[in-house]
């Protein structure tokens, strides 16, 4: 399966060694490519230390349907992702689907809630996954702990979540074992193409390789021009806060608040524009902490342990990047803000085409091209 | 609150309420600054002082004279009129963001946001300049068995002492090494208490690196009379030196503790195992307040970056006693004093020539007081195994990490502490870092063989102590921090 | 095991440890209090429930955990023992209704 190497000491060099990045180094290696992946050092903007860990199909794709299917195929195939990685790794990353809820504090919220899921199963070409709109007594026969004022909420069967620390370590523990070459502090400065590949320079020295893949999440803007692409992403901050390890009572994720298999109660989130500050605002997390009481109000008794803000990796509609270069073939750019969610996806079906050299018609909604649009009609 | 108002504002918060903070709030407040001395205790006195109000200690032979200078701090800080909250957590120390509308009508700097916690209920004080003293911790003293119960830190055995007059009883060994240990067993010796050996862990090779800095430390004021009680201990208790390996083992708690000396292994029965092999600052706020920090050879030790008057690299944020570099109390005091001084220039109440006039005799003091710290540091510098241990020790107690899995996190490609903790959960616990981070940075870096400056320290975000959801949910906060919750 | 020196006065202060009756002075903390009463152990930790009892006695270990009037994961000493105070030891992870 190995294509001729004509860029160097590697058939592929991934930029960026997060859940993306890894999820695909994991997909090259086992379809037969020699990989290496350069990533930053320990201290770097990085998503993947920061999400939120849910496997989630709710309410995504209002606005392209084909981004609804992409990520109904990717929870479909979470579990023998989860499965592949297990066999390999004796880890478990605690995938779990037992179906998710978006609790509505108000009437009017929970319609809003319903007719978003409405116009999203409403437009052409769009996949059918069940969901159904609770009330307040439905609601509260899954989810007792739910507070007074929730009014209901809507709830799909596809919606679960993982350990996605864990899953970021099996996907290391992984590679190694397939031969994956891992770099770190090989921060990436410039690409350029020579002799039919691509060599990399980067701060631990050149790097050869027949093939590149952008997945360095903020940096891919950067970087994405140096072979002809564009990542036109920016950073929109979240503020996230987890409790210490309580016994299970949370038997189901929420958009906002989810018991993690450790026992740590994560409470997201917030939408920011603040470019790459990453400074926490004590007024967000107190309106995160409020709305989470609201919710559930047992919480309010549990000690928060630990907080964060992370950077989501944001495209100007809020869908993925995937696109090979016109004019430098064998670069492809690879961007998404669901890398947990979208990690079966990129290591099961995408890892494969980008191998094969050809992302086919499937993808070809994804190109950046979509951002291109004249200035001025 | 109870129908008094309470103040939110002031001109300086102080941090820590041991030598160097009450030096620096009484400074400070009485050259007429508004100063709030925020402190977790109940009582002033810091660790070193803990209790010093109060003790159930009253034979001032046990404690010793150097324990009762504490009292002196507290005169001067009643009669400055800085307000003393106790029983306050701060978790949080931040400049509120630098967009929107100003709110404080000030000029210059924008003022600083503290998050605190006192009796259940959080609340943020605005200050423009902060003097953190947060003072030390035990450094960490990873063996294995260390989690079990009946192993203590010596200092936390000090504490029993000081607040509660509480001394072991059953069979119990000291070990480590390091001036806190020798000055507890004599402590312990003034008060009668059963010690049934102190195991020394100071490398034999320390003695002839330490040797040249003897003279210094001779001259030392202060720190001759902890070599007279060193002495002493010597002299009236069984201490077995250099011990390369501990071990303590039990079912479930504490029974017995094994060390190895020239190679053999012994094993002493004990009820009570207290540990300590020195002390290291105490930087969990000042790291999530962004200060940035190095890392120091000599005291192998993480410290902020200060300058001469403890400022560091957030405006309007100092550092002032052993939370910015192990220097004692005496030279805590003497800090907190030059602190306050650069705070009161700072905030324009004295010009550059008067706060360097008022500093030149602290700053005398503080030298002295520093004078044959070097030999300190070098004698009593931790022998590696005590610091990198085996792969079967527990390093984060929190989360029940080994040393073994941090160098598996390295061969899988970690080079720093950071994306260790994001694949082991290492220091997400509790604690925050403080039990093992010193021990993760020197096990990183043996592993990749690069020095602990290049790989780095745990990045710590606030609270950095916990608070509750509910706590947290109670605070101000603007239109723009819920909308950025909410609307979407 | 932890002894009160002989020169130690005041009056004692009565609180229960799991219910039993027991007894600290002013100035303990609930983790000095345990100490004194013979109890070394205060929790099993919610990893592999190995035992825990206080170690750094100074708020920075969180091993001292336990549930003071109701409320679970305290640290013991960091509190004040109070007349009547009910302490309980604890079992792994903390139950989110205490």
């Amino acid at each position: 399966m190995t294509q001729p190497n004509r860029g160097g000491e590697y058939d592929v060099a991934i930029v960026g060694g997060g859940l993306v990045g890894s999820a695909l180094a994991w997909g090259l290696a086992r379809s037969g490519q020699r990989v290496v992946v350069l990533d930053e050092g320990d201290i770097a903007v990085r998503p993947s230390r920061g999400n939120f860990a849910l496997v989630w199909v709710q309410g995504k794709g209002l606005g392209m349907p084909e981004y609804a299917g992409w990520t109904k195929q990717s929870s479909d195939d979470w579990a023998g992702f989860a499965g592949l990685l297990r066999d390999q790794t004796g880890i478990d990353v605690a995938f779990r689907r037992p179906g998710g809820f978006m609790p509505a504090l108000s009437e009017e919220d929970l319609q809003a809630r319903a007719n978003a899921m409405m116009r999203l199963h409403n437009q052409p070409d769009m996949i059918r996954y069940p969901y159904e709109v609770m009330d307040r007594e439905t609601l509260r026969r899954e989810l007792p702990v739910i507070g007074p004022e929730v009014v209901g909420g809507t709830y799909c069967p596809l919606d679960g979540h993982c350990n996605s620390l864990r899953l970021l370590r099996t996907l290391h523990t992984g590679i190694g074992l397939l031969g994956v070459d891992y770099r770190p502090n090989h921060r990436v400065e410039r690409i350029e193409r020579r002799d039919g590949g691509f060599r990399l320079a980067t701060a631990g020295g050149e790097i050869g390789a027949g093939k590149v893949v952008l997945a360095a999440g903020h940096d891919s803007a950067r970087l994405a021009p140096m072979v002809g692409l564009s990542a036109p992403v920016r950073p929109q901050r979240g503020h996230i806060i987890v409790t210490e390890k309580t016994a299970p009572f949370l038997h189901h994720p929420t958009g906002y608040v989810r018991q993690t298999d450790e026992g740590g109660v994560m409470i997201g989130d917030s939408f920011e524009e603040a470019g790459f500050d990453t400074t926490l605002q004590p007024g967000v997390s107190s309106a995160i902490a409020a709305r989470a009481i609201r919710m559930f109000p047992l919480l309010g008794r549990l000690n928060v342990v630990r907080s964060w803000a992370a950077l989501r990796v944001l495209t100007p509609d809020g869908f993925p990047i995937y696109e090979q270069s016109a004019t430098a073939p064998g670069a492809f750019v690879v961007t998404c803000h669901s890398g947990v969610t979208l990690a079966a996806n990129h290591a099961l079906t995408l890892a494969p085409l980008i191998a094969a050299g050809d992302l086919g018609d499937r993808f070809k909604v994804f190109s950046a091209r979509r951002f291109h649009v004249p200035q001025a009609a | 609150m109870s129908g008094q108002a309470t103040r939110f504002d002031f001109d300086i918060a102080v941090i820590g309420a041991g030598p160097a903070g009450l030096a620096a709030a009484a400074l400070a407040a009485g050259r007429g600054a508004s100063v709030v001395l925020l402190d977790e205790q109940a009582e002033p006195g810091g660790q070193i002082y803990r209790a010093v109000t109060e003790t159930p200690v009253r034979d001032r032979k046990v404690l010793g004279p150097d324990y009762w200078h504490g009292a002196e701090l507290l005169g001067p800080l009643r009669d400055s009129g800085a307000v003393h909250w106790p029983g306050s957590v701060v978790w949080s120390v931040a400049r509120p963001r630098e967009d929107g509308p100003r709110k404080d009508g000030a000029d210059g700097p924008r003022r600083i946001q503290i998050g605190l916690s006192r009796n259940g209920v959080a609340a943020l004080l605005t200050v423009r300049h902060v003097i953190m003293a947060t003072g030390a911790l035990e450094r960490p003293f990873p063996i294995p068995g260390w989690t079990l119960p009946g192993v203590l830190g010596a200092g936390a055995a000090q504490v029993l002492l000081k607040t509660s007059g509480l001394v072991p009883s059953g069979a119990t060994v000291m070990a480590g090494s390091g001036p806190l240990l020798w000055l507890l067993a004599w402590q312990y010796l003034q008060a009668g208490a059963r010690i049934d050996a102190i195991l020394d862990t100071t490398p034999r090779e320390n003695w002839r690196a330490a040797l040249p800095l003897l003279p210094g430390f001779l001259r030392s004021p202060y720190l001759g009379k902890g070599m007279k009680l060193m002495l002493e201990v010597r002299r009236k208790l069984t201490v077995i030196g250099n011990v390369t390996g501990l071990r303590a083992q039990g079912d479930g708690v504490l029974k017995s503790v094994t060390y190895s000396r020239n190679g053999v292994e012994q094993r002493l029965p004990a009820d009570t195992l207290l540990l300590h092999q020195g002390v290291v600052p105490n930087l969990n706020l000042a790291n999530a307040t962004g200060c940035a920090q190095r890392w120091d050879e000599v005291q192998r030790c993480w410290r902020p970056t200060t300058d001469d008057w403890g400022a560091t690299s957030v405006e309007g944020v100092a550092l002032a006693g052993d939370g910015a570099g192990i220097g004692g109390a005496r030279a805590a005091e003497e800090a907190g004093r030059l602190a306050a001084l650069d705070a009161l220039h700072r905030l324009g109440r004295i010009d550059r020539t008067q706060r360097d006039e008022a500093a030149a005799p602290f700053r005398a003091a503080l030298d002295r007081a520093l004078t044959g710290r070097a030999f300190l540091d070098t004698l009593y510098r931790p022998a590696e195994p005590f610091r990198v241990p085996a792969d079967d020790t527990i390093v984060c107690r929190c989360e029940e990490i080994t040393a073994g899995a941090v160098r598996e996190a390295v061969r899988l490609g970690c080079s720093g502490p950071n994306q260790a903790k994001s694949f082991l959960r290492c220091g997400m616990g509790p604690c925050q870092g403080r039990l093992c981070g010193p021990t993760v940075t020197e096990v990183i870096a043996a592993e990749r063989g690069v020095s602990p400056a290049e790989v780095g320290y745990y990045r710590l975000r606030p609270p950095v102590k916990p608070i509750t959801l509910a706590e947290l949910a109670a605070l101000p906060k603007t239109e723009a921090d819920i909308d950025a919750v909410l609307k979407h | 095991m932890f002894r009160r020196l002989p020169e130690v006065a005041g009056d004692a202060i009565p609180f229960t440890i799991d219910g039993r009756p027991a007894s600290a002075r002013a100035g303990d903390s609930v983790a000095a209090a345990l100490l004194a009463n013979g109890v070394t152990t205060c929790r099993n930790t919610p990893v592999s429930g190995a035992p825990r009892g206080p170690y750094c006695m100074m708020g920075v270990c969180f091993d001292c955990l336990v549930t003071i009037d109701g409320t679970g994961n305290r640290q013991g000493c960091q509190v004040r023992v109070a007349p009547g105070m009910a302490v309980e030891t604890q079992d792994g992870k903390r139950e989110v209704e205490r």
